[in-house]
């Protein structure tokens, strides 16, 4: 999707907060993507490495990304389901009426520094 | 120091969806996003909605495109009241533009807001934009593996129009196979089967309109 504006939010996200925290350098952050957002990890990566090379308080930071899969809840039967390739299909029951659970994450975790 | 922020990328939009969502209740108006693909027949729908809605509903547009006011222009030629927005490069519209462009149109004079959202299968099913239902078309042109291939957009409509209905005896789309994948991607969603440029189908989804904006 546009990894680019993404990642400028996410700096954003970071700078305003260290501030708020006196951070004056950030050694790790840890994002969270669901694999149903328009969202890729390596162009993330990519982006992260682009933007905050000549950011002092950034570039030293690690960037770990955790994606989650895609699961659903029936609502038939209430069973909790891995979905695979976007087809929502209970496995107990084979009801197709369900509520997304894991899968469409966007957000920053946490990040350590000092 | 570990610092926890569980704070959402997209929040921004979010915040600002919201703030538009607030204003288009308290003006009463009901916000269809409308996606599809290019040239899927977007605005050949609107201009035929419009037509069908004449006298039933007070009608207003938000057109988005990447440039040129060719959209606007056809929307305005129906008397109706129209903004265009040129993203200059942006593949879809944000809240942010929804609520500058929203600003300029005679909000108390609208009982249906639809705003035509810039071609892309991808994108738009990402952002909100403070509407209160999205919807998109797939024309019969673009094959039966549009839903596999971009399932959020599917996903994330509340009706699927499929056009272009008068050209399917020149294409091997399946009218079965579009069904059979929406039952297993999004069994809620409504499908319409339509051709914006015959009019057959459009009554019932006009229908389905002023049924959902009633209410």
């Amino acid at each position: 999707m546009h990894e680019l504006g993404l990642m400028q939010q996410v700096i954003h996200i970071l700078r305003e907060s260290a501030q708020k925290e006196g951070i004056k350098r950030i050694s790790a952050i840890k994002l969270v993507v669901g694999k149903m957002t328009a969202a890729q990890p390596d162009s993330l990566r990519f982006a992260f490495e682009v933007l905050a090379k000549s950011e002092d308080w950034l570039n030293n930071a690690v960037l770990d990304i955790l994606e989650i899969d895609l699961t659903a809840q029936c609502k038939d039967c209430d069973e909790h389901y891995a979905v695979d390739g976007y087809r929502f299909v209970c496995p107990k029951c084979g009801s197709s009426a369900n509520q997304i659970e894991g899968g469409r994450e966007l957000y920053v975790d946490f990040y350590e520094g000092d | 120091m570990k610092v926890k922020l569980i704070s959402n990328i997209l929040d921004a939009n979010t915040a600002m969806a919201e703030q538009n969502r607030q204003l288009f209740k308290e003006k009463g108006i009901f916000v269809l996003n409308l996606m599809s693909a290019p040239g899927a027949g977007k605005t050949t729908l609107l201009e035929k909605t419009i037509e069908e809605l004449q006298g039933k509903l007070r009608l207003g547009v938000i057109e988005g495109d990447i440039c040129t006011t060719q959209d606007a222009e056809r929307i305005a030629a129906h008397g109706i009241q129209v903004v265009q927005i040129n993203t200059d490069g942006a593949c879809h519209l944000d809240a942010n533009m929804i609520l500058r462009s929203a600003q300029t149109l005679p909000l108390e004079e609208i009982d249906l807001l639809v705003i035509e959202n810039v071609g892309n299968l991808v994108c738009p099913a990402e952002f909100d934009l403070g509407e209160n239902l999205k919807a998109m078309l797939i024309s019969v042109t673009e094959g039966n593996d549009k839903p596999t291939k971009y399932p959020l957009m599917f996903r994330e409509s509340r009706a699927v129009l499929v056009n272009k209905l008068d050209l399917q005896p020149y294409t091997d789309f399946s009218l079965d196979i579009l069904q059979k994948d929406m039952e297993q991607l999004n069994p809620e969603a409504k499908i319409f089967y339509i051709s914006a440029k015959t009019g057959e189908g459009v009554a019932d989804w006009c229908q389905w309109l002023v049924e959902r904006v009633s209410k």
